[in-house]
């Protein structure tokens, strides 16, 4: 949380202590994706195809967040695959500064991973419930930067601090079990920091939170993007975790790109009939600014007394 | 009428090995025919297991420690066997998180519902296959699903699809009573929205009356018209829902309200609750929240608080309880 903690991270990083210290923080090469589509075969007699992502472009500046919204389906979660290379675009390219991401295989997709790491979803589904918190966040500095097993258990320590896990001594030789969900999802950021990646994609990151952890993590994403400068592609169906993490968003829907702007003018004055129909499925019967109608007006249920 | 009631509920967890949780305490509730109330709170608060509790769903090692249901004027804190069962037939019925994913993957819904019919049929009813298919048919209707739904497999359904399933199974025996544990948690936003704008219509043809557990205070606060909220196993408030963005509250609640923000705002401060609930193993002294309010004083870290009456509710806060009636104020921002 402190600046401390933040440069003996960043420290551990630019000291040459492995071939896969490599940078410092500016630079962070754009991501640029170019015209992609992704088409799955239907299955079934009658050989549809469905297009899943449906030519979308858009560039991840260095250090800056952007959000991908829309409803499941709209194509998001393929849109993080193909950036991290788990699956290829049908057409179209994806580059992260001189690589082309989408002609990558095992070993260029290995290197890829050591610049570009997931936060999944699910917190409970992510980490292997075997395994201590300290020996999920060694692996990744093992594999990716080959670190001895004191070095990495410096990091391990280091990272868990970052991530607001504070004593690390306490929370390293627990088991996921031990943990609670904002705890567990800590723990996965953390391990998605181990390698120092350029690049973030996290997906619904806090959706399995309770909202009462969530502007925790919210702001930890925040902080490590203003702290160490890495770039952070925000994937999500919540508008206000989107708003307070992002700079940009585009709007999905059925794989299309229908609304891209500056996240807080997207918000305000939609354009796309999507992007309304998002913001008004969001359950927030709370009192704005502006003054709009607390509840009941635009829902069916709403307000009313009884 | 007072269809459900609750006296001095308690609920333990009893592992073979390791630490008693108590993790339902002391509750004292009532819930009036045809009243649709939430049940909001962290995970790990003990909602859930209180709504296993009061419809006697409770697994070893969970165990109802104490007090008394009533439930239609019947004492179900003690049934068991057949004579439970019977009680459930016509009485209540659960639709859970995680309904979506408890359809049998092998057979189509039109088999889920004749289970169903089948298992709690009266002597003499109806259970034929074309009983079975006109009565799924209608159900499925009834939560904006076609009837052609009933000869489709759950992995043919999307998620919406199977939750409204679960809800039509849930509907299928009339209950007077049904509760929902985080009926659209899984599910995508506007999914969701549509899932419980049924729930909503469905609870006002209907007339059920409908508890819903749910971690969303927005989506609690759009659906119900009473709302209870749990810490640490305990009801800590219990306001009418259109009160609850207005005026004192809780700190807990208003802690909670306060995680919540319009994405449209001009600028949005989000708040979160720092430190965690306490551990339940544990005896409590004092308010359990004590260590995470803002309010806190010397009397809190001593008494537990009881419930007594704030605004037009009731609250459970020595701070609140002495500033009485709340004068109206108007938003929750800090």
């Amino acid at each position: 949380m402190s600046a401390e903690q933040r440069t003996t991270v960043g420290g551990a990083n630019a000291e040459p202590l492995a071939p896969g210290a490599r940078r410092t923080t500016s630079a962070v090469p754009p991501l640029v994706v170019q015209g992609v589509t992704k088409t799955y075969a239907a299955r079934g007699a009658r050989k549809k195809i469905m297009k899943a992502v449906d030519d979308v472009s858009f560039t991840i500046a260095p250090g800056a967040a952007v959000g991908l919204v829309g409803a499941s389906g709209s194509g998001k979660s393929t849109l993080a695959k193909m950036i991290t290379g788990s699956e290829r675009p049908t057409t179209g390219s994806i580059t992260f500064g001189d690589v082309a991401i989408e002609r990558l295989h095992a070993g260029g997709l290995r290197k890829l991973h050591s610049r570009v790491q997931m936060v999944f979803q699910d917190p409970y589904g992510a980490l292997n419930p075997l395994h201590t918190v300290e020996y999920t966040v060694t692996r990744p500095c093992q594999n990716f930067l080959g670190m001895s097993d004191a070095q990495a258990r410096q990091r391990v320590n280091e990272l868990l601090e970052t991530v607001g896990l504070t004593p690390p001594e306490q929370f390293a030789p627990k088991l996921p079990h031990q943990l609670s969900g904002g705890q567990r999802q800590r723990v996965v950021i953390a391990r998605a920091l181990a390698c120092d990646p350029e690049l973030i994609v996290a997906d619904e990151p806090v959706s399995m939170l309770d909202v009462s952890l969530r502007a925790g993590v919210l702001r930890l994403l925040a902080r490590l993007r203003a702290e160490r400068g890495l770039s952070l592609l925000y994937i999500t169906h919540d508008l206000l975790s989107a708003r307070v993490v992002t700079d940009e968003i585009l709007v999905l829907n059925q794989g299309r790109v229908v609304e891209q702007g500056v996240t807080k003018n997207v918000l305000q004055h939609p354009e796309h009939e999507y992007t309304v129909q998002l913001l008004d499925a969001v359950a927030t019967p709370f009192v704005t600014d502006e003054g709009k109608a607390p509840r009941g007006d635009n829902s069916r249920g709403g307000g009313g007394t009884r | 009428m007072t269809l459900l009631e609750a006296r001095d509920v308690n609920v333990v967890y009893e592992p073979s090995r390791g630490l008693r949780i108590w993790s339902v305490r002391n509750i004292d509730l009532d819930v009036q025919q045809g009243e649709f109330v939430g049940l909001v709170g962290e995970s790990g608060c003990g909602k859930t297991t209180l709504g296993y509790a009061l419809t006697r769903m409770l697994r070893p090692p969970a165990r109802l420690d104490g007090g008394q249901i009533t439930f239609d004027g019947v004492d179900i804190s003690t049934l068991v066997g057949e004579d439970l069962r019977r009680q459930r037939r016509n009485g209540f019925a659960l639709v859970l998180q995680s309904g979506m994913n408890a359809l049998n993957p092998v057979r189509n819904i039109e088999h889920h519902f004749g289970d169903i019919f089948k298992a709690h049929a009266r002597s003499g009813e109806d259970v034929s296959a074309s009983a079975i298919r006109r009565r799924g048919g209608e159900l499925l209707e009834k939560v904006r699903l076609d009837a052609g739904v009933l000869n489709r497999f759950p992995h043919e359904l999307s998620g919406g699809m199977r939750q409204r399933v679960s809800i039509a199974l849930a509907l299928a025996l009339e209950p007077q009573m049904i509760i929902f544990d985080e009926p659209t948690t899984a599910l995508d936003v506007i999914v969701q929205g549509a899932v419980m704008h049924t729930i909503q219509d469905l609870q006002k043809e209907s007339g059920f009356t409908a508890i819903l557990i749910s971690h969303d205070l927005g989506i609690v606060l759009e659906a119900t018209n009473r709302v209870m909220v749990m810490y640490a196993g305990q009801i800590v408030e219990d306001q009418p829902s259109e009160d609850l963005l207005h005026g004192l509250h809780h700190p807990y609640t208003e802690a909670l309200l306060a995680c919540y923000a319009d994405p449209r705002a001009e600028e949005i401060h989000l708040g979160g609750i720092p430190g965690s609930p306490p551990d339940l193993s544990q005896p409590q002294g004092g308010c359990p929240f004590a260590p995470r309010c803002p309010l806190v004083e010397e009397i809190c870290w001593q008494q537990d608080p009881p419930l007594t009456p704030l605004g037009r509710g009731l609250a459970a806060c020595h701070v609140r309880a002495r500033e009485g009636r709340p004068e109206e104020q108007v938003g929750h921002v800090r």
